[in-house]
């Protein structure tokens, strides 16, 4: 799960995050709504990523530990509802991560359909459709 | 902007320019993976241990009914306890059939891997012949809750009831639904019919009896009932040595 997590929310999250970034200046033909909240996003993708990834690497091996752990007399020293239980705290820590990372995703959006608007008052992509194309 | 009149002069470029062709050939490239290292699974004698070790499959599968019923509504059962692996039941089907729609995979997986704290908590490991007539197989990975593979027999079927409308209510500390509803739905005889055949045409050895005699069987049975059913004879099929090494 935190090894999952981290490839599904810090690379492919973050390269699809970067390439909408980027291809709304080139479709729109503008600059974005709000550097600021760009950079917001940025932080709380990074931030609640970690929060997440760290909460779940955290309770796997413990889990993993758990199931495995025996005590002095060689038999098992958990049972399996032990393991969680003690998950608990871990997955509102998750929880709390998966919520900051969707935060900066409802930034991103509120910015996105901002800067649609901003194009179509500006007219820049009317603009740029009438220019001629470059060679 | 590069010019986009220039014809592709090579089976590379080719491919860079047209995604649906690079799609194709991705597709092929990567089936050739999965051909080699599936397809042999499929054909080698030693995936299944049943070749070596005929004992843990029930011999009379498809000879024979598994369970008839008589007119009374009595079940007489042809097949053992602990008599060997056999295809399941229509009163069980159900359960796996409901099993799978209340996605209970999602959270159990049905594989107990060769290690001693797996061996004590849940018991012998998984053979692959043990679900040689599950289509799809359940095994999984993934354990928010326990391993069931060999949950059969461990708990009362009384247990169980209760445990899937409240969970809670026998494990303070447990995290699962409760499935409340399964009370009140009742097996379809005609379908779990249609069912088997449908198992049997793609290999599944029932017997005609066994289909003839599914709607008696399934007869005035809920959904909790068929389920409980089902968790009941998991892993409890074949009887396991302890000092046979089935698997090297």
């Amino acid at each position: 799960m935190g090894h999952v997590h981290s490839g599904a929310l810090g690379w492919v999250a973050g390269i699809s995050i970067g390439a909408i970034y980027h291809l709304m200046t080139r479709l729109f033909h503008t600059e974005m709504f709000s550097e600021r909240l760009v950079n917001f996003h940025f932080w709380t993708a990074t931030i609640g990523t970690v929060v997440y990834i760290v909460a779940m690497w955290v309770s796997g091996i413990m889990q993993g530990l758990m199931w495995r752990a025996y005590d002095e007399y060689g038999t098992l020293a958990y049972t399996f509802v032990e393991s969680v239980d003690a998950m608990h705290p871990y997955y509102a820590m998750r929880a709390v991560g998966g919520m900051i990372f969707l935060l900066g995703a409802i930034v991103m959006l509120f910015n996105v359909l901002m800067t649609v608007r901003k194009s179509v008052s500006e007219g820049s992509l009317a603009k740029a459709r009438t220019l001629p194309a470059a060679a | 902007m590069a010019d986009h009149n220039v014809k592709p002069k090579s089976f590379q470029e080719r491919m860079e320019v047209n995604i649906w062709l690079l799609l194709v050939v991705t597709a092929l490239v990567l089936s050739v993976g999965g051909l080699v290292e599936i397809v042999p699974l499929f054909v080698m004698k030693d995936t299944m241990e049943h070749h070596r070790y005929p004992e843990i499959v029930w011999a009379k599968a498809g000879q024979e009914a598994i369970v008839t019923v008589d007119e009374a509504g009595k079940p007489a059962w042809n097949w053992k306890a602990g008599g060997g692996v056999r295809p399941y039941t229509a009163l069980e089907l159900a359960g796996r059939d409901i099993y799978q729609r209340e996605g209970c995979y999602l959270c159990h997986s049905q594989m107990v891997r060769p290690f001693r704290d797996e061996k004590e908590r849940y018991g012998h490991y998984s053979l692959a012949s043990e679900s040689m007539f599950d289509h799809p197989m359940q095994w999984g990975s993934k354990r928010t809750g326990p391993d069931l593979a060999r949950v059969g027999g461990k708990y009362s079927d009384e247990w169980h009831r209760q445990h899937l409308r409240a969970p809670r209510s026998l494990v303070p500390e447990s995290v699962m639904p409760n499935y409340p509803w399964l009370d009140d739905a009742y097996v379809d005889g005609k379908k779990m019919q249609v069912h088997l055949r449908g198992l049997r045409a793609i290999g599944v050895p029932y017997a005609d009896a066994d289909i003839e005699s599914a709607p008696a069987l399934v007869e005035g049975k809920t959904e909790l009932d068929a389920l409980v059913n089902y968790l009941q004879v998991l892993g409890t099929m074949a009887v396991l040595n302890e000092s046979t090494a089935y698997r090297e």
